[in-house]
């Protein structure tokens, strides 16, 4: 094909270019105005270069909460994932049961994030809530208001309940979208359930399985209203994620500048992994390239 | 190898059918013979893909029996069967080596790794896929990757017949003559039982020894392509068999003779003691190639008038008037005509009467 080559072609995307600098690229900019300077008031402020963000990486809180972060977000991809492609797995393909189970499995969906942590709030309560009676009579000390790993627990079941209804969506239409040819040339071929699972549903899910990653992942490194309706961090600080960590600073204590510095670091944190999963999943089943 | 036979097998993709509308397969007796190539041809929706995953057990049928050398395996699984078959679009396991790829169906039935080593190098050379071994399957052109699945077909030893379902669908134009001599070649030497299903009448009379015509749901000719060509058993088959297809005209009949706008038009030799019944209906089937013009009034002819001349290349067709019907006839290499008045000439025996679409038997094809 002849390609033409004309760099004022570059202008067509000047109506893109000045959209993104409104929603995004301007605003990102005030943030890191905020980052380098200490302002006092509209008149009085001070360049402080890379003061806020050393401040910020040296601070012990910090650092604690973003392994909480890690922990968390890792335990929710390592439960969520699997057991979404589990479900989907196990639905029906087809016919009034198949819609019926779609519905059943969009409901969390629709649900706002603080009403989930209302009904978990009750919910886990080993007084009067259901989840939380149960695992009281199961002889089992459970309170998510006193302990530090059943609140812990409680948010990630939680989480859980809330978004595998998004993996298990994600890859039943990945299932659907397999021609039957391949089902059948693997019965023809003699493979097992295991195989068939391997070596042709796994592979046909990767690209959906690549967004789900990402979704989830983004999503729960960005947890907030949840945790902060059940628990409000607590106790202690043990459910206390990034994005709770960043709204005491910046709303909490009004520090502009370190959270302003914590928050460009929470973002490339966030694409770093972003980049790191869409690259090493793009990479698997390539195999030896001859 | 194995001779694959049908016992009154139909399928119905509805719970309860009722009428025989319902049935996708009406049902059907046939006998596939060992180590001989068949072309199953038909239209889109006439039931071929149907008794394909029937016959490889994808599909367990409404009623009848599959039976494999006199063993009965309606009720046996795919994976029992020992057929191999190769969809309309080529099906490869993306993530796996060409080489993996051929070894799949071996490895799963637990053949020793140094056979399989042989068996796939065996295969990948008859089918020029040497080069290719340690290549990812996913990432080639179409036409290798179908020939990939033809070669899981051909790598088991067991196999009693492979299955084509309208194999080179997807695949250029150029590569599907190569293609196509590649699977005559591999039958000549393997003697293997093929089944090669499609639409396409040129690949179904060049490929096969014997052409399997179906029309909904039934198999109405089963023939060599020399016999449906020149004895139509059903007149679905002289018009689908054939480029343009059969002349077929409504006509009456008496005695040895179709009667058509009051002509007598002799036919084909019939055991003509034609008895027919009220209310059947009656036609006369001549094919353009056979229906000669002449310009000359004869003394007994049927005058038509020439409307329109095509051009196909090896050979011109006149399409012809007379009355209200209109028919179609080769015109001979010195015939330069564009139009006029002409006179049409049936060739007794190449003039066949068909009473409610099926053929009335001739002499010489006997009662196929």
């Amino acid at each position: 094909m002849n390609k033409t080559q004309n760099n004022r072609a570059w202008f067509l995307v000047l109506p893109v270019f000045a959209l993104v600098a409104f929603s995004a690229i301007v605003p990102l900019m005030t943030v890191v105005n905020y980052s380098v300077q200490d302002i006092f008031d509209i008149e009085s402020r001070v360049f402080v270069g890379v003061e806020w963000y050393r401040e910020i990486l040296n601070d012990d809180g910090l650092r604690q909460a973003l392994l909480r972060q890690f922990v968390f977000s890792f335990a929710v991809l390592l439960i969520e994932i699997p057991l979404g492609i589990a479900v989907a797995l196990a639905m029906p393909q087809r016919g009034r049961w198949a819609s019926l189970t779609l519905v059943v499995l969009a409901l969390p969906l629709l649900i706002p994030w603080n009403v989930v942590g209302t009904i978990w709030q009750i919910f886990g309560r080993a007084d009067i809530g259901l989840g939380g009676v149960i695992v009281t009579k199961l002889g089992i000390d459970y309170n998510y208001a006193a302990n530090s790993f059943d609140a812990w627990a409680t948010v990630l079941v939680m989480d859980v309940w809330h978004w595998t209804s998004l993996v298990a969506l994600l890859c039943f239409s990945g299932l659907r979208a397999i021609p039957d040819a391949y089902y059948q040339a693997a019965h023809i071929d003699g493979a097992s359930h295991i195989a068939v699972f391997r070596h042709i549903q796994l592979p046909k899910l990767k690209n959906v399985l690549l967004i789900a990653v990402l979704l989830r992942f983004m999503d729960s490194f960005m947890i907030y209203s949840e945790p902060f309706v059940l628990t409000g961090g607590g106790p202690g600080n043990s459910t206390t994620f990034l994005s709770q960590t960043l709204a005491r600073l910046a709303v909490g204590q009004f520090d502009l500048g370190p959270a302003a510095a914590f928050s460009l670091i929470y973002f490339l944190i966030i694409l770093l992994f972003c980049w790191l999963f869409y690259t090493t999943m793009m990479q698997l089943g390539r195999g030896p390239q001859k | 190898m194995a001779r694959v036979e049908l016992d009154r097998l139909a399928h119905s993709y509805k719970d309860r059918p009722t009428g025989d509308g319902d049935f996708a397969l009406r049902p059907t007796d046939h006998v596939w013979e060992d180590g001989v190539a068949y072309a199953l041809l038909g239209p889109s929706g006439c039931g071929k893909t149907t008794l394909l995953n029937i016959m490889s057990g994808l599909l367990r049928p409404t009623t009848g029996k599959v039976i494999f050398d006199g063993r009965d395996v309606t009720d046996l699984p795919t994976e029992e069967r020992n057929i191999a078959q190769v969809f309309q679009f080529p099906v490869v396991y993306d993530t796996m080596t060409v080489h993996d790829n051929l070894a799949f169906p071996l490895r799963n039935r637990r053949v020793a790794e140094s056979t399989v080593r042989v068996r796939v190098g065996e295969v990948a050379e008859m089918l020029d896929l040497s080069s290719y071994l340690n290549r990812r399957a996913g990432a080639l052109a179409s036409d290798v990757r179908q020939k990939i699945s033809l070669g899981r077909g051909l790598v088991r030893t067991d196999v009693s017949a492979i299955l084509f379902d309208e194999p080179l669908t997807v695949i250029d134009p150029h590569l599907k003559n190569s293609l196509r001599r590649k699977l005559e070649e591999i039958h000549r030497e393997r003697k293997l039982t093929l089944i090669y299903v499609t639409h396409d009448q040129t690949e179904a009379l060049t490929f096969a020894d014997k052409v399997v015509v179906m029309h909904e749901g039934e198999v109405v000719q089963v023939g060599t392509p020399q016999e449906l060509f020149e004895y139509p058993a059903h007149t679905f088959v002289g018009y689908f068999v054939g480029s343009p297809g059969m002349n077929l005209q409504p006509c009456e009949v008496d005695g040895s003779y179709a009667v058509v706008d009051g002509h007598r038009i002799r036919v084909a030799d019939h055991a003509l003691e034609i008895s027919g019944r009220n209310g059947d209906r009656w036609e006369l089937g001549i094919r353009p190639e056979f229906l000669r013009l002449v310009f000359d009034r004869p003394t007994d002819g049927f005058e038509a008038e020439i409307t329109q001349v095509e051009d196909l290349g090896s050979s011109r067709i006149a399409t012809v008037k007379a009355g209200g019907r209109t028919l179609r006839a080769r015109l001979s290499e010195e015939d330069d005509v564009r139009g006029g008045l002409v006179w049409l000439v049936f060739p007794p025996e190449r003039s066949l009467l068909y009473r409610n679409s099926k053929l009335v038997p001739t002499s010489p094809a006997g009662d196929s």
